[in-house]
């Protein structure tokens, strides 16, 4: 926790945004660390990929269209966006302390579906990996979204990027 | 003066020992995603890395020698119609839409198969929109 802290931070302090894509894929890394330290290997498994790999790439590959170095904004404080992401961060902080804590039995996650999903596994679809069953299986519509939003994404990329500038708005006028 | 990192021999020789093992890890990802941790997203982005890692070593031109560009724009596409092809084939052989069940004549096995190829289609589309996006990053850096 106090790493994540420290290495956003440095992502603020630092005007070098190649550092900073760096370090942000630092911050993916220590974030998978802390959802396998809390059992959540496949979560953990996808952060480390995505968030470490990935993003950070596209990240470096932005930084090739761009300037590599921040410029220096206005150096008066800007008052009215820290008040607002101040009241955010309290509010958010407000809503944890109502959470149940961590591992209690009782908590909502644990009583409600979850359980008859890790009954369920075993007898009606026969794998291990009850996270696998549940994506795949019971929740298979989720995915399905999932998935389409993935190529939505992808061709919605495509469609912006892949025309080199000008190249078709010259045929097309 | 800066050489191009295709020009490096370690790193060449390197990823060129590690591609391999990383492809071979995705698919071990892949298909074993119903036992262990993973699955087809998790599989897809490593898979994407192999390929996005081979792509900053040699270049994008080798890189489109390798893997056409235009080929992951069709499995983008043939992920999702697999993923979807599922829920109706098990709607046409009597059950609902992505209803594994009545794939086969065993339920278990049906969703053994359901799964299996519901995950193919994730990884394929994961992997295509993810090497797609990196390549049309690359392309319009270098237009």
């Amino acid at each position: 926790m106090t790493l994540l802290l420290a290495v956003a931070l440095a992502i603020i302090v630092l005007r070098d945004l190649f550092a900073a894509a760096m370090l942000s894929g630092i911050f993916s890394l220590t974030s998978a660390g802390l959802f396998v330290v809390m059992d959540a290997v496949d979560v953990a498994f996808t952060e480390a990929a995505v968030g470490a790999g990935i993003s950070t790439v596209l990240m470096l590959g932005a930084l090739l269209l761009t300037v590599s170095r921040e410029k220096h904004g206005t150096s008066r404080l800007q008052l009215l966006p820290l008040v607002v992401v101040l009241l955010t961060g309290t509010a958010l902080i407000y809503g944890t302390l109502d959470m149940p804590r961590y591992g209690d039995p009782e908590a909502p996650i644990h009583s409600h579906v979850a359980s008859s999903y890790l009954e369920r596994t075993p007898n009606e679809i026969g794998i291990p990996n009850v996270v696998t069953a549940v994506l795949a299986s019971y929740r298979g519509y989720d995915t399905l979204g999932e998935t389409t939003v993935v190529l939505i994404a992808g061709t919605g990329v495509l469609l912006l990027l892949k025309h080199p500038r000008g190249n078709k708005q010259e045929e097309e006028s | 003066m800066k050489r191009p990192i295709h020009q490096h021999a370690i790193l060449r020789v390197v990823s060129k020992i590690l591609i391999p093992y990383i492809f071979l890890f995705a698919l071990y990802v892949q298909f074993h995603g119903d036992f262990s941790a993973g699955g087809g997203f998790q599989a897809g982005v490593i898979f994407a890395s192999g390929i996005i890692l081979y792509t900053l070593i040699f270049g994008l031109d080798r890189a489109f020698q390798a893997f056409h560009p235009r080929l992951f724009e069709i499995f983008m596409a043939l992920g999702v119609s697999i993923y979807g092809g599922v829920g109706v084939v098990a709607l046409l052989s009597g059950g609902q839409f992505l209803e594994y069940d009545s794939l086969t004549h065993d339920p278990v096995h049906g969703q053994h198969l359901g799964i299996l190829l519901v995950e193919l289609g994730v990884g394929l589309t994961v992997t295509s929109a993810m090497v797609s996006i990196f390549f049309a990053f690359l392309n319009r850096g270098r237009a």
